[in-house]
């Protein structure tokens, strides 16, 4: 049983490996849409983990592959999941360092990339929706008025207000992380201690 | 043979050190790949580092992986690039084995449920981040506009496979090109 889902894992991110251009977030939408499916973790783990990813050495692809790998399979798992991820990479750069002048200049290659640019931002632009959704609204049945005045949509968008601007003006994004985890601490503990 | 077997070996090392202190990934990896293989080794010129970055953005896969096994091949081969691709891999891999330990542990704590509910707001002004640097990258024209669009209907309105939507955005990406092609031609 447990050699069927190592093929699993396998397969799953060497399907994440083959379809992601640009690497880094442009992963996030597959990784999101494959992991929730397969229920291997919920989204609002998946986001605690890019911080995690954000703050370790290394792509976020392969930190991402590991520790789903790890979490289903132990080790044998992440062994799994990243030779899955790093494989078609692997293949296919050998191909084309055969043939990287032809590569360069075909039109089949331009005309497939000038379509699969654009739709990653599409796609990112809904990851960043789902994530913007575990911050802000994690109970989804709630009504509107009732979660925007509530504390933890309050506190989540301070942070992320003070967040962004940081970000956009290039501060290393380890520091930022510390940032939002220090004014996490401070808003979870404030209500036990003022006492509301 | 021997002297392949040398620069393999180098070759590790080396991706093993650019793996490891390298934050965040991807782009960051440039200049390190840069500073190590042009500048100390002298294996690879700056050209040559423009051409990876082109296959790297024009091949699947994390940037990360796709030039250590460039790199790797354009010095020592098959062996080269698998030499550079298990040493740019293997820091993460340990680091997030042992990380993946702590955290079941932790996550448990109150303190640390509190600082991932701040951290979850960052990564999310993060990713937002990403996505402007990417839109700022990418060629604005009209059918680029709508094949934005139409993958984010697709994937989060209609929630479609991402697959079949990838895919189908690269097959109208290369039927729209060879269309304007023809039409250059006459």
């Amino acid at each position: 049983m447990i050699w069927l889902e190592l093929l699993e894992l396998f397969f799953t991110f060497f399907k994440i490996g083959l379809f992601t251009f640009g690497g880094g977030y442009a992963m996030l939408p597959l990784i999101q849409s494959e992991v929730q499916a397969k229920e291997w973790m919920t989204q609002s783990e998946l986001v605690d983990f890019i911080a995690v990813s954000e703050s370790t050495p290394g792509p976020f692809a392969i930190n991402i592959a590991t520790y789903v790998g790890s979490e289903v399979g132990g080790v044998l798992g992440s062994l799994f999941a990243t030779l899955g991820v790093v494989m078609p990479s692997f293949i296919i750069i050998l191909i084309v360092a055969q043939c990287y002048e032809k590569f360069k200049q075909s039109r089949v290659v331009q005309g497939v990339l000038s379509g699969l640019r654009p739709a990653a931002i599409g796609l990112i632009a809904g990851a960043v929706l789902t994530a913007a959704q575990t911050v802000f609204v994690p109970a989804v049945s709630a009504p509107i008025l009732e979660v925007i005045t509530s504390y933890e949509f309050i506190c989540g968008a301070v942070i992320f207000g003070v967040s962004l601007p940081l970000i956009l003006k290039k501060v290393h994004p380890i520091l930022v992380i510390c940032l939002a985890a220090v004014l996490g601490i401070a808003s979870g503990y404030a209500p036990m201690i003022l006492g509301f | 043979m021997k002297e392949k077997l040398k620069r393999s070996l180098v070759l590790f090392v080396t991706f093993f050190k650019i793996g490891a202190f390298t934050f965040g990934g991807g782009y960051a990896m440039i200049p390190l790949i840069q500073k190590e293989v042009v500048e100390k080794k002298r294996w690879i010129t700056d050209s040559d580092i423009l051409d990876i970055i082109a296959i790297a953005e024009s091949t699947p896969g994390p940037i990360a992986i796709n030039s250590a096994t460039f790199v790797g091949y354009k010095i020592a081969g098959v062996l080269g690039s698998f030499c550079a691709t298990l040493g740019v891999v293997l820091p993460s891999f340990v680091v997030i084995s042992l990380i993946s330990v702590v955290l079941r542990e932790f996550s448990q704590i109150q303190a640390v449920q509190f600082a991932f509910r701040g951290i979850r707001a960052g990564v999310l002004a993060l990713i937002l981040k990403a996505l402007i640097s990417m839109y700022k990258q990418c060629p604005k024209n009209a059918y680029g506009y709508v094949i934005m669009a139409l993958a984010f209907v697709g994937a989060s309105l209609l929630k479609l496979n991402v697959l079949a939507v990838l895919i189908f955005c690269a097959v109208f990406g290369l039927v729209a090109s060879l269309v304007a092609d023809r039409r250059a031609k006459k």
